[in-house]
């Protein structure tokens, strides 16, 4: 089997000839609709938030803060991964998919420790979305600093 | 029921946007979550994110760039009241609430799962 | 060298009899196409412990057990212990069997493990050196899923290239003498890495290599695909074997309906979800011991080339961004009665 950088190359047009695509349209009308229901969800929880005289900083927090909750306790029982698994980026997007991907790895790694298992693995995958989320405020936050005031 | 119907619009089409980006570049959703963070941040910063929500409402709070933007907010406000060092505090008390929540939850998870089979 | 034939295969001076084999799996794989063929099937994935790890290492304890059961023997007939998994420095191999107290060399050959170890341990018994040599693989689904991707309740799609890890273990008794389907010829593969990274296209990495060891078989010992009435790699997946298909008709050698794959037979792609296939040490290992070797036993299948495969790689690899090198270890296993051809 010759393996040139020619022969990768032909392989690859193989491989990718040969490999199914992801359903892209079915997919984006599953990651649209449920992605959408969320988020009226979130909206339902907005205006309920607000009439119980909440400022709008206050009520917006309360919604994420159920939210994550909500995901939280379907995590726990195995079913956002189902839902994960119909809906893509639809329930991966909104705030309850980054509440998915902070619970499932503390559940996951708990039977190494709560210590190094399930507190040291539990940003494993949102943890960049922190660093990179603060550095690109302090970016923000600088250049207001310098010109936008 | 104008508002849950815009809503629904906004945060479904950044769902679909994040569907499109996994399908066809293959990224993993980790990538998918920091590039939606860093990009909300980014708009709310340029004062374009302000738009978005004011239309769609939670439709552009609830996807991960409204947790962005929600990060540009806090920093600029911080800024203004602070100075300099807001840019060190605004970030991360703007995130303060979402990430608190997300961690006890994590550990509340945790303590009552275990690990289950697909 | 009087052994050797061609550059990669030898041929053993007698064949070694395989005395007996023991299959046992998960729940997924017993509601399976093959779910009827294994020993064993496991209800709960946790198979009773407290991890998925330490589960796999019951599947193996478990199963190596009932295998040397079924061949008649005692474990402490067995001279050595050959087998390997996926998991970090093969604790679910090494865990499973110490407490059998038997000489043991671990294996790692990513899923191409089954072949690595029938393979050496033939040689063993054939070299004198070894009168009962048990041999095995196993996988676990949730393990490898924990170690090679993300955690379980992370809801995430899976790309229709992907394969699904098959939960089990499987083991072969091998021997100096006795009754039983025999390894006459072995071809050893070669790594061979055709830059492929998709880490959800596993077959698309390891097809060259089964491409690759197919033809160095079919050089050395000078035969056709058609002299064999069964050739099964191991889990290269619907898409691994097209690609196969492909590459050995460029190289003029026609494969039809006798060339299947573990990792296609153990699953119905459709109804279990699991897209391109099966995949994991304990694919290939339980359909030949659970699947293929009976057939063998009967001499339904006559000669057969069994080519476990493998994908050379760590999470640590990916990450850095490194491809995928391929494995393939073939074995030429001779069915019983008259049905075995010469």
């Amino acid at each position: 089997m010759q393996t040139t950088q020619k022969a990768q190359q032909e392989y690859d047009k193989m491989v990718k000839k040969a490999s199914p695509n992801s359903p892209i349209f079915t997919n984006c009308l599953k990651a649209f609709v449920s992605g959408g229901l969320i988020c009226a969800g979130g909206q339902l929880l907005l205006n309920l938030f607000l009439d119980r005289n909440f400022t709008e900083n206050e009520a917006a927090l309360c919604v994420s803060i159920t939210l994550i909750g909500i995901s939280a306790v379907l995590t726990a029982l195995g079913l956002y991964e189902k839902l994960g698994k119909f809906c893509g980026a639809g329930t991966i997007v909104p705030i309850t998919g980054f509440a998915n991907s902070v619970v499932s790895p503390a559940i996951e790694f708990k039977k190494e420790g709560m210590v190094f298992g399930m507190a040291a693995k539990m940003f494993l995958v949102a943890g960049p979305v922190i660093v990179y989320g603060t550095l690109t405020s302090m970016l923000v936050g600088l250049i207001y600093f310098l010109i936008g005031r | 029921m104008m508002e849950l119907a815009k809503a629904f619009l906004v945060g479904g089409l950044l769902c679909v946007i994040g569907q499109i980006l996994i399908d066809k570049t293959k990224l993993m959703s980790g990538r998918i979550l920091v590039m939606y963070v860093c990009l909300g941040c980014i708009l709310g910063g340029l004062g374009i994110y302000q738009t978005l929500e004011e239309f769609g409402g939670a439709g552009a709070t609830v996807p991960l760039t409204g947790f962005g933007f929600r990060l540009a907010e806090g920093v600029m406000k911080e800024v203004d009241s602070a100075g300099f060092l807001g840019i060190f505090t605004g970030g991360m008390k703007a995130a303060a609430g979402g990430v608190t929540a997300a961690v006890f939850f994590a550990f509340l998870a945790a303590l009552v799962a275990n690990p289950k089979e697909k | 060298m009087g052994k050797k034939i061609g550059k990669q295969t030898v041929r053993l001076s007698k064949g070694v009899p395989i005395l007996s084999t023991a299959a046992t799996v998960g729940p997924k794989e017993a509601e399976g196409p093959l779910g009827a063929y294994f020993d064993k099937k496991v209800e709960d994935a946790l198979f009773g412990q407290d991890t998925w790890e330490q589960a796999e290492s019951f599947f193996v304890q478990e199963n190596m057990a009932l295998a040397v059961q079924k061949a008649g023997l005692k474990m402490k007939d067995m001279d050595y212990i050959l087998c390997g998994d996926l998991l970090n420095q093969c604790t679910g191999s090494c865990f499973g069997i110490k407490n059998f107290e038997i000489p043991y060399f671990g294996l790692f050959g990513a899923c191409s493990t089954m072949g690595e170890a029938m393979s050496l341990g033939a040689m063993l018994i054939d070299g004198g050196f070894a009168g009962h040599v048990l041999t095995g693989a196993s996988s676990h689904f949730c393990a490898a899923e924990k170690q090679f991707r993300f955690p379980l309740p992370l809801g995430t799609q899976r790309p229709p290239t992907s394969t699904w890890t098959v939960t089990g273990d499987g083991a072969a008794v091998l021997a100096g003498k006795g009754e039983g389907p025999k390894i006459v010829e072995i071809t050893t593969g070669k790594i061979v890495d055709m830059g492929v990274t998709d880490a959800n296209n596993m077959g698309a990495a390891m097809a060259p290599a089964a491409a690759a060891l197919l033809l160095a078989h079919f050089e050395d010992t000078g035969r056709m695909p058609q002299d064999y009435d069964v050739i099964a790699t191991g889990d290269l997946g619907t898409i691994g074997r097209e690609l196969v298909v492909e590459l050995l008709s460029k190289e003029g050698y026609e494969m039809d309906s006798r060339f299947t794959d573990c990792g296609i037979e153990i699953f119905d792609a459709e109804k279990q979800d699991t897209h391109a296939g099966g995949s994991g040490c304990a694919c290939s290992a339980v359909t030949f011991c659970g699947y293929f070797y009976p057939k063998l036993k009967t001499g339904e299948i006559g000669r057969m080339l069994f080519i476990p495969t493998g994908a050379l790689m760590s999470p640590t690899s990916s990450q850095q961004g490194q491809p995928i090198p391929g494995i393939a270890h073939g074995l030429v296993i001779e069915g019983c009665g008259k049905g075995a051809a010469k």
